[in-house]
């Protein structure tokens, strides 16, 4: 108890207390420097502690995790590239870099594209706030609790037995036989159902983001495109979508890193089992299941590759937005 | 095997030991010899069991201690392999303990720490009244140096006996139960129910139908060197299991492979009680009467069970479980006299009687209900005792045979291309 108190008194006096301590030294060992060089100095100072942390707390375990990747499984001797070489050998991950490429593709189309289309579609009806509320709900239910749920809604039960899975429910009401969907290996289906079940979740959050810049279009220009005669598809082809597009671009780095983060719904749903690994599940399997942290390093340094190229688009994106305005 | 092991072993604890010394003399006295000299001295015991299994042991110790007026000093903890891991090299050791298995126990052997129980029980009465395949495990070298104070069995199957009766005269061979299941099979709509669904661990259901086949049809010594990496997967032997249970069972299962991937393991059961039933038999361990359906039944009315049969006649009586060895670091006569106590008959009923334990001993015979007592005739005649080959290999070997069990049952692979990947994953997850 009195412990935490201690933290607690820490942490509201004594971190202030050192920043302003920090800005005020800096500002008495500026004393020593020319005035001409004063504002060229300035700045770094003031980043270095940002700078620190950011050392200790993201380069130093990156950098930690490389040199994991390069060790044998027990951490004791460096082995070259073999983890490497085994993640670009093994069927399982190639396997699950497959999918994450399905994953990245699909979940950014289905996510994007359907939160376009309802974000215009509902950009007109008067209960515009309760269908958005519907569409976003989703995103607040945890990821574990969503699979469970679509595991009722992939549900198999053999034919001629009632069905309780929802889908085979519905698609026996046809006089279709019911589907396995997640055994499903052929065209990756079990997959896409892994993916429409995330799709399902994030569509919301694309939603409400495009839907905010919709809002921010000018309606005079709208207007005026209108009077002069324009089809409302030419009003969106023409006007609309092209101020949405920066939007749209960075909603879809979004997905595309969320998609290369998956884990959780594949880690519920299917364990990773008949084929839907993807490179989340198969790090945590190397990690923690088989007491692997050399090959888990390694993959997660393969993932963040992967992203890199994807965030340097994506601060070169903003950075050309900044240069407009 | 995560999942069987939350219904086999309630076992949740911390704890750390410290082991005291006795301060008794050196006279060696018998149990049940009567009190006096042993009075006031202290036996250090930690083991797995907590909660009602701890009241148990108590239970089953409280009469030596009042015989001998010695005091047993119990530590249920779930860590036991750390705790003695440790303790080995230091000497830092209770007097007696539960050991994780019987590898651990020849390299405790090994490493000098483990006293020999050859002078401690009574070794003519011990190897009279206990199973042949227990009493082997426990030794090293020929010398006894464990005992399993319980045990549980695996890969029973279960029947529904409104369908066919198979109590009395129970199938004894593999081939002689297909052709009992053709003629009995009346409306069930197959002959197996199989349901290998759980979560992140699905598959393992259908490797214990691997390990009862193969155990069956190949005997304990192929048994044990697969487990251990030394036989390869692509082994004839191996393969004959994984057709066995691809042509058998899998191709005899209700609503077919698919199904049975779709299927929870612990609702696997239910078609038999279904009208008509869905299949004739469903194979797993005793821990299935407190899932699905089977609880809302009634013990020998609505469902029933007997043995695996034998496959290969040579390795008849042949069993696969668990159970709980225990072996002891310091020969105090307090512990020696603990330790000769614990395995006779008297001892073992006072667990016994309480219900969730099959003894070793087959003169403990005070089960509460039929199918313990029955587990316990299976137990006490088997000729070879194996543990679980699957929860003893490497872990990413295990997953693998897990993983490769679901493609395989849902029929996305051929046993030939399963087995091959999995000896690819042998060749990578032994050699760590």
């Amino acid at each position: 108890m009195t412990d935490k108190l201690v933290t607690a008194i820490i942490v509201v006096i004594a971190v202030p207390a050192v920043l302003v301590g920090y800005i005020w030294g800096t500002e008495q060992a500026l004393r020593l420097v020319s005035e001409r060089m004063k504002p060229r100095i300035r700045p770094w100072l003031w980043l270095l502690p940002a700078f620190g942390f950011l050392g200790v707390f993201l380069v130093y375990p990156m950098i930690g995790t490389v040199v994991t990747s390069l060790q044998d499984k027990f951490g004791k001797k460096f082995v070259g590239l073999t983890n490497y070489a085994w993640f670009f050998g093994s069927d399982d991950a190639l396997t699950a870099l497959k999918n994450n490429a399905l994953w990245l593709i699909f979940l950014t189309l289905l996510t994007v594209g359907l939160g376009l289309l309802i974000a215009v579609l509902v950009d007109r009806v008067r209960y515009e706030s309760v269908a958005k509320s519907v569409i976003f709900v989703p995103l607040a239910i945890s990821m574990v609790a969503a699979g469970v749920i679509w595991l009722y809604m992939y549900g198999y039960s053999p034919p001629g037995a009632p069905q309780t899975g929802t889908l085979n429910a519905a698609i026996g009401a046809v006089g279709i036989s019911p589907v396995p969907w997640l055994q499903v290996e052929s065209f990756s289906v079990n997959t896409f159902a892994l993916i429409i079940v995330m799709a399902w979740m994030w569509t919301g959050f694309a939603m409400v983001i495009i839907s905010a810049a919709l809002k921010g279009i000018n309606p005079e220009l709208l207007e005026a495109a209108r009077v002069d005669g324009a089809t409302e598809l030419q009003v969106f082809r023409g006007i609309i979508f092209p101020l949405l597009v920066p939007t749209l671009v960075v909603i879809s780095t979004t997905m595309i890193i969320t998609a290369l983060k998956a884990f959780d719904v594949v880690f519920t749903m299917t364990g990773g089992q008949l084929k839907t690994n993807v490179i989340g599940t198969l790090m945590y399997q190397e990690m923690f299941s088989f007491g692997n942290s050399a090959r888990g390093a390694a993959i997660a340094v393969v993932l963040l590759v992967a992203i890199v190229p994807i965030m340097f688009f994506n601060i070169s994106r903003f950075r050309a937005q900044e240069a407009i305005r | 095997m995560r999942s069987r092991w939350r219904f086999i072993t309630p076992v949740v604890a911390l704890g750390l030991v410290l082991a005291a010394c006795s301060g008794g003399n050196n006279a060696s006295a018998p149990a049940g010899s009567g009190g006096g000299s042993l009075s006031g001295a202290t036996v250090t015991v930690i083991g797995t069991w907590t909660d009602v299994e701890q009241k148990n042991f108590l239970a089953m110790v409280k009469p030596w201690e009042d015989q001998t007026g010695a005091t047993v000093k119990y530590q249920g903890t779930r860590s036991i392999n750390d705790i003695l891991a440790a303790g080995i090299p230091t000497g830092v050791l209770p007097d007696l303990a539960g050991l994780p298995g019987p590898g651990q126990m020849a390299e405790y052997v090994q490493a000098g720490a483990l006293k020999p129980l050859d002078g401690v029980l009574d070794v003519n009465t011990y190897t009279s009244e206990t199973a042949p395949g227990l009493v082997k495990l426990g030794q090293v070298d020929g010398k006894t140096y464990g005992v399993f104070i319980k045990a549980s069995i695996k890969g029973l199957i279960w029947f529904n006996p409104k369908l066919h009766d198979y109590s009395s005269s129970p199938p004894a061979t593999w081939d002689d139960l297909k052709t009992q299941a053709k003629a009995n099979q009346g409306n069930a709509k197959a002959i197996w129910c199989l349901g290998i669904s759980s979560g992140d661990a699905s598959g393992w259901p259908a490797t214990d139908w691997i390990e009862s086949i193969l155990l069956r049809q190949a005997g304990p010594d192929v048994y044990n060197s697969w487990w251990q990496g030394k036989t390869k997967w692509t082994d004839p032997a191996i393969k004959q299991a994984f057709d066995t249970y691809m042509n058998d069972v899998v191709a005899n299962t209700f609503g077919g492979g698919t199904n049975a991937v779709a299927t929870k393991f612990d609702l696997a059961g239910d078609p038999l009680f279904a009208t008509p039933p869905g299949c004739e038999f469903l194979h797993q361990a005793s821990f299935i009467t407190g899932l699905g359906k089977f609880p809302k039944e009634k013990t020998g009315v609505d469902y029933n069970f007997f043995p695996f049969p034998s496959i290969n006649d040579q390795f008849k009586g042949a069993v696969e479980g668990a159970g709980d060895l225990f072996g002891m670091f310091h020969d105090t006569p307090a512990a020696k006299s603990l330790m000769k106590y614990l395995v006779t008959a008297p001892a073992q009923d006072i667990w016994v009687k309480a219900g969730g334990a099959l003894s070793a001993n087959k003169n403990a015979t005070d089960y509460p209900d039929d199918i313990s007592k029955r587990s316990a005739d299976i137990l006490s005649k088997a000729t070879a005792f194996v543990f679980d080959a699957s929860d003893n290999m490497p872990t990413a070997m295990n997953a693998a045979f897990w993983s490769h069990m679901v493609s395989l049952t849902a029929g996305k692979e051929t046993v030939d291309q399963a087995l091959a990947a999995l000896q690819k994953v042998a060749d990578d997850a032994y050699s760590q």
